[in-house]
């Protein structure tokens, strides 16, 4: 896929898209798309070697959940290129993360604008907890912690299989609060699979608020390096910082990216409300319209009308 | 319809707050479970557990060693299906003292599978020594905490939260049926959310001379084979089940085990999901989809009495729709 815009033109898409729609819409996962526009951004638009979108513009309707009378049942895989034997695999592991996705995908040329309009309307394949039959999800991850031993497990398949491709698995931090996180770290340095890396979205902070207070992960570096993978630590916000970081040799072992991250970037009118930014609505008109003017200055574009 | 403004939150605070034995559970869902007014104002009562259900089950269950009774706070399924092992080896297998509170209860959620939970009756109902109860209206909400602490040994609840509509006058009672009409012709059983879309269908259906049998159900398990019995065998044309949740092993399943064992020779209806999972969408689209609303239920009916009502949506009284964002919800889960 050959990219037309620069990094930083992406990120900034995602942020004004997910914003736009938030206002919109009265409320979103807002905050997801600060924290993690770039690293979106740089994945879809730089990093990852992925084919073309194989998937309408607009997505197609939901058609059914899979079942042995649904035969015609696909994923949302196909925004993000075919399933060829040279060609990246990512996963999304946090669900609710679906937005900023979307928004990603139309950013990159890989889905229509119009398609956001879809967002968590009845009969949608674009839903508001990214399913496997939305746009860029190939498995379901509503239910958190899964989605690195699903990325570890196809890694490993294609490993037997001797595909060149590799897998990538976007992660939130939150997920390092479930155990089955670190049985999928302890098998893949057990089976040596090394075309498997993360990039996991430190934003330090999850629904009840901020991270350290509701359930303290502590030295997360230090644990997954001691669990024997290649770790670094970068600043999630700098293009440069992350390009280095996915060229650390990892011979034998995954490599996890740890993105340290705002969940106010790009949006500091936000920090107001830290760390209560899992999920921003507003509780009055006067509260929707402050934060529509704030925010609209912020990112340079004019108020959203709704 | 009065319609409640979160039933639970205060509900929970007004029976926890004094109980020295009791400890509000969270994972991560406060606002979500309407906890957090209780958080805020009772951290000495408060545990939180982060976003680590496996651990938390089994945690649960040593706090019920130490004598504490755990009301445990999530939506449903992150109550049984990861923690499933969990759940029966440390909370169901030693009967600890532990209240699982489940929340959006089948599609009550636009989240799709992975935060619908619609097999959660059948997986607790199933487990030896576990209680199942459903509530299916503000009035049993408020008064779950009490029915579910009375229980010796480990409950689920199948809870509302936000805005719930108050049906009933009379608290939640453990074993017992809520007759809500009287008729001959056939037999409805509902639950939970259903038991809304059924008066809904009921009025609509009055005029046209078919007489209907409503039982509300709020407690899956145990269950009073009696009182089913004597209801079952009185019914003429045939029986109803509707649940917000799989046909198998839920409401729809008791009624038939009751059926067989006791050979009765009637024939039953079973409304809810057919063997499928759900995907994302309002409630009002998904209930239509599945066949889970007035209309169905009125079908339904049809069939079973060869009767032809021509009862269109437009018919019915008009179904209430959620707001996507208001103010009873934390997200637009
Ligand atoms: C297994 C599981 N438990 C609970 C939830 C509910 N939930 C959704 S997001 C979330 C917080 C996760 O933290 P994180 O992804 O870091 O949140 P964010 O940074 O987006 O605020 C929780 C508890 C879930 N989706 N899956
Ligand atoms: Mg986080």
């Amino acid at each position: 896929m050959k990219n037309k815009k620069t990094n930083h033109e992406v990120a900034k898409g995602i942020r004004k898209r997910v914003f736009e729609h938030c206002i919109k819409n009265n409320g979103g996962y807002l905050s997801q798309a600060c924290s993690a526009a770039e690293q979106l951004a740089w994945l879809y638009n730089d990093i990852l070697n992925l084919g073309d979108s194989t998937q309408p513009m607009i997505p197609e309707e939901f058609s059914g959940v899979p079942s042995k009378d649904n035969q015609n049942y696909i994923t949302g895989a196909g925004y993000n290129g075919p399933f060829e034997s040279n060609y990246d695999r990512l996963i999304i592991a946090p669900a609710h993360y679906a937005l900023v996705a979307y928004a990603t995908l139309i950013e990159v040329g890989r889905m229509a604008p119009e398609a956001l309009d879809m967002f968590n309307k009845d009969g949608s394949s674009v839903e508001m907890i990214g399913a496997e039959h939305s746009p860029g999800m190939e498995v379901h991850n509503g239910t958190l912690g899964v989605g690195l031993s699903t990325g570890a497990g196809l890694a490993m398949g294609r490993k037997i299989k001797k595909e060149t491709g590799e897998v990538c698995v976007f992660m939130s931090d939150g997920e390092l609060q479930e155990g089955q996180v670190w049985e999928a770290l302890q098998t893949c340095v057990h089976h040596k699979i090394d075309n498997l890396w993360a990039i996991v979205d430190v934003n330090e902070q999850q629904v009840n608020g901020a991270m350290k207070d509701v359930m303290d992960i502590g030295d997360i570096a230090n644990k997954i390096e001691s669990f024997g993978a290649i770790v670094t630590e970068i600043d999630g916000h700098n293009f440069d910082e992350l390009k280095k970081a996915k060229k650390i040799n990892h011979k034998d072992k995954p490599l996890i990216i740890l993105a340290k991250t705002s969940p106010y970037q790009g949006m500091e009118y936000l920090k107001t409300r830290f760390p209560k930014l899992h999920y921003v609505r507003f509780k009055s008109e006067e509260e929707r319209i402050n934060m529509n003017n704030e925010i609209s200055t912020e990112l340079g574009i004019s108020p959203i009308e709704y | 319809m009065e319609i409640v403004n979160k039933p639970y939150a205060k509900a929970f605070e007004d029976f926890a707050k004094d109980k020295e034995e009791i400890l509000c559970i969270s994972a991560d869902l406060d606002s979500s479970c309407e906890i957090d007014g209780f958080r805020d104002r009772y951290p000495h009562k408060f545990i939180s557990m982060g976003m680590a259900e496996q651990n938390m089950m089994s945690f649960s269950g040593g706090l019920g060693l130490a004598g504490f009774r755990p009301f445990i706070h999530s939506f449903g399924v992150f109550t049984y299906r990861r923690p499933y092992d969990q759940l029966v080896a440390s909370i169901a297998y030693p009967r600890r003292k532990a209240r699982i509170m489940g929340f959006l209860p089948g599609i009550t959620t636009p989240g799709g599978m992975t935060h619908q939970a619609i097999e959660d009756i059948s997986v607790m109902r199933t487990l030896p020594n576990m209680t199942v109860i459903e509530t299916g209206d503000a009035t049993e909400v408020e008064s779950i905490c009490e029915v579910a602490d009375s229980i010796d040994g480990p409950v689920y609840c199948r809870m509302l939260r936000g805005s719930v509509p108050r049906l009933f006058k009379t608290p939640l009672q453990i074993g017992k049926l809520r007759t809500l009409s009287e008729g001959k012709d056939i037999l409805v059983f509902t639950s939970g959310i259903c038991t809304e879309e059924a008066i809904r269908a009921r009025s609509a259906l009055k005029k046209f001379g078919i007489s209907i049998k409503h039982i509300h159900v709020s407690t899956l398990k145990p269950i009073n084979e009696e009182l089913f019995l004597s209801l079952i065998s009185e019914a003429k044309s045939g029986i109803i089940s509707m649940e917000n949740h799989l046909v198998n092993g839920g409401l729809g399943s008791i009624v038939s085990d009751i059926i067989s064992k006791y050979g009765i020779g009637k024939k039953l209806i079973k409304l809810g999901l057919q063997d499928t999972y759900a995907h994302g969408g309002s409630k009002g689209y998904l209930s239509r989809y599945y066949n889970l609303d007035a209309l169905a239920l009125i079908k339904s009916i049809e069939n079973l009495t060869n009767t032809k009502t021509n009862i269109q949506e437009v018919d019915l009284n008009e179904a209430r729709i959620e707001d996507v964002h208001s103010l009873s919800k934390a997200e637009a889960l």
